[in-house]
């Protein structure tokens, strides 16, 4: 059993697993953001590879459909030169009736050394370090509304990359935050680097009040929340909440809380406009902000890339 | 007949409050003497015993009853559950407890409801009171044949865990209830809002888990207070969560409406933080809420606003934990860990031993006499004539709970490694030894 112990540290508080950025030191995130900044002129060469990973097999195990996230994950691994199995797991094994455990332990037999995975469940992530080889490890591509690490972490990239300081910054994220773990994993980076000022922008059913407890102040007003803001995280909003009791319509969600640029306008001139994709062009953004020339939405998948070299090559590098 | 003697016993009477040196002695299924003080009855040397048991160190207190206990049957027939938890029950020191309806299929019918009490009757364990089910398949449309179930063998009705959604249901639910005077069994749990895995709160918030908030209970509590005054129903609330909850049901308590109350061992002794890196022993229904709810617990059970300490006790079998918190299955054992929770949660309030233990004996068997309508011919208590139902402990022996080594065939508890107070020597049901511990 992991008892109170943070599971993704070894006795060395080293990294050996990725599952959620709460609880990391800032010192372990500004080590992966520098490490990420060697990967990134990897992507540049004509030779895209390095060879930390040779030999080693990373299996893509996605509970949960999402081709950009694996994609991503996939040209990491094969860029550090690891040997690549996607596994979609959700129109396969588990699909049959195999629990999640022997799915693990059958991938295990087959001798994988990490497995990148994707969970409808918050918390499927763990129960998988928990129960895995030793030598295995885990990243977590993102589980249930908890935490989506490898992006909070191309977030902080992003962000030091435009920003260079974190602790002189106002930083807006503006959407469905309660049900969001690119949020969680955002706030929990933002807290940790030292950002003074985390707002947390929508309307009270999306953004409840009691989320000031991570350390952000909640926002229920879009001209407030975006006001004199250094970045601004716009969240996607899930088709299945466009209309019901969380909200009553797509064109209302846009009118009220979606960016467009008189809001933008309210933010500092240099404010950068970042979304986690895939975007709803209309619904949480206008088309002219994602064309514009503060968003910074693309460079993010860039560097998304390079986040996960480094995540995957420093769990690798260090064992249980 | 079997006459067995007692002797060098702590005997603790918690109806009465009576705590002394003493001893008794058992004769058919009724205590025929209680001796107290130190000085020699003379009764006992007239008492020919068949088997004397020296209680050096031991207390002798009423068996403990507890008011919720899922035993998995109708249902696991197969598994031979219903054997291995009434074992437990009696390893525990529980000598009668009460089951919930939410059983498969659903104790909605009397013939299921004969079958349970006659398999059960013969194991010669614990006593099974079963509750039946207050709407048939607990779909909560149609009422169940109220009055046939109880000449069956129930106690009570109740809804389980299953919230019932339509409140002209409920009320007429209570309105039926109450012309034959039988007694409801509900948790408080609103049907919309109750859906989650977690207390809401910050930890829910922080791990992403669905957060079940306190209205979820107040709500509901409102609600069923309200149906009360209406109907005139009598009502057992179950596993009361909150600090909120519980001043409502202090305040109407005070009103003076017909009502009695339990909560569970996860309730007063766990909070929401204890999931930590989300632990799935800890996936319970109702879900952990926060300090300040659990303090109030551990007070309103000390003052009596909360009637009884349950085990809430749910076989919860091996594979059925090993998923995501939100998907592993809830529940844990509980029926061996009541005495060792009362017990820990005594010594903290500095209760005493008769206080603490009338949580889990005087007080639950009140609630269950009064649901059942009993005359007084089963008295509970260390009296001459009572049914002899004793549970005999070693109070100043402690144990480590370990999964593995419960009677319980359900090895998942949030109580694994805890150290826990008092040790269960034997177990006497109708004055027949349902349980000696080994050594």
């Amino acid at each position: 059993m992991f008892g109170r112990r943070n599971p993704q540290l070894n006795a060395n508080d080293e990294l050996i697993h990725l599952l959620s950025i709460e609880g990391l030191p800032a010192a372990t995130l500004q080590h992966i953001l520098d490490t990420a900044g060697t990967f990134l002129s990897v992507n540049d060469r004509d030779v895209k590879k390095v060879p930390l990973l040779r030999g080693k097999s990373v299996f893509n195990l996605f509970f949960e459909n999402s081709t950009r996230t694996r994609t991503t994950f996939e040209i990491a691994a094969k860029r550090l030169s690891a040997d690549v199995i996607n596994l979609d797991i959700a129109r396969s094994s588990t699909a049959k009736g195999e629990s999640l455990l022997d799915t693990i332990a059958n991938l295990s037999a087959m001798h994988a050394d990490m497995f990148v995975v994707r969970h409808s469940e918050s918390g499927a992530p763990y129960l998988i370090a928990q129960h895995c080889a030793p030598h295995v490890h885990v990243v977590n591509a993102g589980d249930g509304r908890h935490s989506h690490p490898t992006q909070g972490l191309l977030d902080m990239y992003t962000i030091r990359h435009y920003k260079q300081d974190f602790t002189q910054l106002t930083v807006a994220i503006v959407g469905d935050i309660v049900h969001s773990r690119v949020a969680r994993s955002d706030i929990h980076a933002l807290t940790t680097l030292g950002v003074p000022e985390i707002r947390a922008v929508g309307p009270k059913t999306l953004v409840p009040g009691d989320l000031k407890e991570m350390g952000v102040r909640v926002c229920h007003d879009m001209a407030e929340g975006v006001r004199d803001a250094d970045v601004i995280i716009m969240l996607r909003l899930q088709n299945e909440r466009m209309s019901g009791a969380m909200l009553p319509s797509a064109g209302e969600y846009f009118k009220t809380f979606g960016l467009d640029a008189a809001k933008l306008a309210l933010a500092k001139p240099d404010a950068i406009v970042m979304h986690p994709g895939p975007i709803n062009r209309g619904v949480e953004i206008d088309s002219t902000v994602v064309d514009g020339n503060q968003s910074v939405i693309l460079p993010q998948v860039t560097f998304g890339i390079a986040v996960r070299m480094a995540v995957m090559s420093i769990i690798a590098g260090n064992s249980p | 007949m079997t006459r067995t003697l007692i002797t060098n016993a702590r005997l603790v009477d918690p109806a009465s409050g009576r705590d002394d040196a003493g001893a008794i002695a058992i004769a058919g299924d009724r205590i025929a003497i209680v001796a107290r003080g130190g000085g020699h009855d003379p009764r006992l040397s007239d008492f020919d015993a068949t088997r004397t048991i020296d209680a050096r160190g031991a207390v002798v207190v009423p068996g403990l009853v507890d008011l919720a206990a899922r035993l998995g049957e109708p249902g696991s027939e197969h598994a031979g559950l219903l054997e291995s938890e009434l074992a437990a029950a009696v390893a525990g020191g529980v000598t009668s407890l009460v089951c919930p309806p939410d059983t498969d299929p659903v104790l909605d019918e009397p013939g299921l409801v004969t079958m349970l009490k006659f398999r059960a009757r013969n194991l010669h364990l614990a006593r099974l009171y079963p509750l039946g089910a207050l709407t048939q398949g607990l779909k909560g449309e149609a009422l169940t044949e109220m009055a046939e179930l109880r000449e069956a063998g129930c106690v009570g009705f109740s809804h389980a865990d299953v919230a019932i959604r339509d409140t002209l249901v409920l009320h007429r639910a209570l309105q039926y209830a109450a012309t034959f005077g039988y007694t409801v069994w509900l948790r408080p749990n609103d049907a919309w809002l109750g859906n989650g895995v977690a207390a809401k709160g910050p930890l829910a918030t922080r791990l992403g888990l669905s957060g079940v908030p306190v209205l979820a209970e107040t709500i509901a509590l409102a609600t069923i207070f309200e149906l009360m005054r209406d109907t005139g129903a009598h009502v057992h609330l179950c596993r009361l969560s909150s600090a909120a909850g519980i001043e409502l049901v202090r305040a109407a308590k005070a009103e003076g409406l017909p009502l009695t109350c339990d909560a569970s061992i996860h309730q007063l002794h766990l909070i929401d933080v204890d999931i930590g890196y989300f632990d799935s022993a800890m996936r319970l229904v109702p879900p952990l809420r926060q300090q300040r709810d659990r303090d109030a617990i551990r007070a309103a059970l000390a003052d009596g606003t909360i009637d009884a300490l349950v085990s809430d006790h749910t076989p919860v079998m091996e594979d059925a934990k090993h998923l995501p918190f939100a998907e592993a299955e809830p529940g844990a054992t509980g029926l061996e860990l009541l005495l060792g929770a009362a017990l820990k949660w005594g010594e903290a309030t500095k209760l005493g031993m008769a206080k603490t233990l009338a949580a889990i004996t005087s007080r639950p068997a009140a609630v269950l006499a009064r649901s059942r309508g009993a005359a007084e011919s089963n008295r509970h208590g260390l009296e001459e004539g009572a049914v002899a139902d004793l549970c005999m402990f070693a109070a100043d022996e402690s144990w480590t709970v370990d999964g593995t080594t419960l009677a319980s065939r359900s090895r998942h508890t949030p109580f694994a490694r805890y150290e826990m107070p008092g040790r269960v020597r034997c177990t006497f049901v109708a004055g027949g030894l349902a349980f000696e511990a080994a050594g």
